[in-house]
């Protein structure tokens, strides 16, 4: 992973998302340079995405697990999100219950069931944003990295626990809106969310937090820790003889990650509008796990990047042959897979390794 | 009987797989400051000597006493790692995407916790020691290379210096020259026997020839039991050991 390219990708999204919000805010409608207000709303979708998949990476390009539950740790995010805009609607909702949001009502509830409690607090909404997956995490990463489960084995619990999760959100009795999860939000910290500027400020808030969480990556895989991780992603029985204990290592990473993609999931929300079971079915996992494929695992960069780039590629398909998505997924992976082992970024690298000697070369007398 | 010098002791060790004993109430005693050496056909179970004592392989019967009474048989790999015993293995094994340099620095004696690695930052006493050992394993113009990109000799070398910078009390040495030349095996056998002036030191090795240049007293491992033991020129003149060489 280059400094500069890592660089170039914070500024390529800060600078986007800016020119972005330009667009929309300050260039009249029918100007050339105005920016309608849902691609505003795509591109913080795609950024989030790209949080998701800055996570994945960080797990299993430097610690070499690949974790196929991870959406789990972005849909919990979301719920967590979900559940303060649900409490910020008050008495606006279709029966006007100044407590219960309208699910509940239609379901009969007499009275807040507890752990929605708190919600109507934004702080403690934040906290819990980050608190509930970074302890899933931590709970399922020290069983699992305790009794030494790995590889295949651990994508397969990954896959089970996202799909657990799908089916209990499922039921109307969790207290979550059930099937069709959390919607009809009105506003976030006092502001009318459907205004074109919240839109901007989430569009902005997302590039800032994509940013801190690639700056965070990044020092965590230079640093001396980073260095051990891939160690123990490569080698790892050689680090136990060493006297470290890879399951303290591969926990730290993993329950980082899994805020990082909390923290990805509660900004999509707002700019969706709804966070609903969906987002726990396993073929999400999956589909995070080709992003970082598609733009090379182990780069960072190149998680932003297929991310960005296979999300785009789906919207624009889906849009004209919405039953063939699957089929032009697979056949993508398939062909990465085959064709670019590094993924986007290993072919630049390649080719930029390949310019390199040939300059050296021409200056040696 | 254990007196006060004994840096390790073999009690009785067995280990079988699925119903194959591969360690036969095998003991053996190191004193502190030795150096020995082991030898053996293959299957002998010379590797497997070396699990039970870093923690890989949990002895079915047996004690394993490290030192003043600890017992390895309770401890996991870090544990033992942690206590001053470092092992190079029969294949060599560095962290090929790092540096020379880097898996050096990895080695080094130091807090392996998570959270000092987080923030630890390269120390000028830290860099000495890395120069130190780049010095002694002849690695020092290959500071920046990837490990992964060193020839088969100088991955062994570099484990060595790993485990220098270990600093342990007692090393375990598996068949360091497979897949050396002449002149490297003679190299390894002398930094052995530098390395052996500070610190403890078992070798498993095939070639008789760096076994009798090391001069150590050395054991003779069959079928999970000690044959032999004693001078090289003793064991070598051990009917049942000919025998055992021979009969193959
Ligand atoms: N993990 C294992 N499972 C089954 N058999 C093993 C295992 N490790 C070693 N063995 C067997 O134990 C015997 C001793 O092996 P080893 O200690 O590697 O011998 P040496 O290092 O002396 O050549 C061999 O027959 C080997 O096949
Ligand atoms: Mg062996």
């Amino acid at each position: 992973m280059s400094r500069v390219s890592l660089n170039l990708c914070l500024l390529g999204v800060m600078g986007g998302a800016v020119l972005l919000a330009i667009g929309n805010l300050m260039m009249p409608e029918g100007s050339a340079y105005h920016v309608p207000t849902y691609a505003v709303s795509l591109a913080g979708k795609y950024l989030c995405y790209a949080m998701l998949a800055v996570a994945v990476d960080l797990v299993w390009g430097f610690a070499g697990i690949l974790s196929l539950g991870h959406a789990a740790f972005f849909a919990l995010g979301g719920y967590a999100m979900g559940m303060y805009l649900m409490r910020q609607i008050g008495t606006r909702g279709v029966y006007g219950n100044a407590i219960l949001p309208d699910f509940m009502v239609f379901l009969n509830y007499k009275e807040l069931p507890w752990y929605w409690h708190g919600f109507d607090n934004p702080a403690f909404a934040i906290l819990m944003v980050v608190v509930i997956p970074g302890v899933l995490a931590l709970i399922f990463g020290w069983l699992a990295f305790r009794s030494r489960v790995s590889g295949v084995y651990l994508s397969i619990i990954t896959q089970a626990l996202t799909y657990a999760l799908l089916l209990a959100f499922f039921r109307n009795d969790m207290g979550l809106g059930g099937n069709n999860g959390l919607t009809d939000f009105k506003d976030m910290f006092g502001i009318p969310l459907q205004a074109d500027s919240t839109r901007c400020g989430l569009l902005v808030a997302s590039a800032i937090f994509l940013a801190l969480a690639l700056l965070v990556a990044r020092y965590v895989v230079t640093s001396r820790f980073g260095k051990v991780l891939i160690a123990v992603r490569d080698t790892e029985s050689r680090t136990r003889f060493l006297g470290y204990r890879p399951e303290a290592y591969k926990l730290f990473v993993f329950v980082l990650s899994a805020v990082m993609a909390g923290i990805g999931g509660a900004l999509y929300v707002p700019q969706i509008g709804i966070i609903n079971p969906g987002e726990f079915s396993p073929a999400n996992s999956i589909e995070s796990v080709i992003w970082v494929a598609v733009g090379g695992r182990g780069t960072l960069v190149g998680a932003v990047l297929g991310a960005v780039l296979v999300n785009f590629g789906k919207t624009i398909f889906t849009g004209v042959l919405p039953e063939l998505w699957l089929f032009a997924l697979g056949a993508l992976f398939i062909l990465v897979t085959l064709l670019l082992p590094g993924g986007i970024l290993g072919l630049l690298n390649r080719q930029a390794r390949r310019a390199k000697p040939a300059k050296a070369a021409e200056a040696a007398p | 009987m254990m007196h006060q010098d004994t840096l390790l002791y073999l009690d009785g060790v067995n280990v079988s797989f699925d119903g194959f004993r591969a360690l036969n109430a095998l003991s053996l005693y190191l004193e502190k400051g030795e150096m020995r050496a082991v030898i053996g056909p293959n299957g002998a179970g010379k590797t497997t000597m070396m699990d039970v004592i870093t923690g890989k392989t949990r002895p079915d019967t047996g004690r394993v006493v490290f030192g003043n009474n600890t017992d390895l048989t309770k401890l996991d790999e870090p544990a033992i790692a942690a206590l001053g015993i470092g092992r190079k293995f029969q294949k060599p094994t560095v962290f090929e995407p790092h540096t020379v340099w880097d898996n050096i620095l990895l080695a080094l004696a130091g807090d392996r916790r998570p959270r000092f690695t987080l923030w630890a930052r390269q120390t000028g006493e830290e860099r000495d020691r890395i120069e130190d050992i780049l010095k002694t394993t002849r690695l020092a113009e290959h500071r920046n290379r990837r490990a992964g990109d060193l020839s088969h000799g100088q991955k062994q070398w570099l484990e060595i210096g790993m485990l220098l910078a270990q600093e342990p009390q007692l090393l375990l040495v598996d068949e360091p020259v497979a897949g050396m030349t002449d002149a490297e095996t003679e190299q390894t056998a002398e930094l052995l026997r530098e390395i052996n002036r500070t610190r403890s030191v078992v070798v498993v090795e095939h070639d008789m020839a760096f076994v009798r240049a090391l001069g150590v007293k050395v054991t003779v491992l069959h079928e999970g039991s000690v044959l032999s033991e004693g001078s090289i020129d003793h064991v070598s003149d051990d009917p049942r050991v000919i025998e055992v060489y021979l009969g193959r």
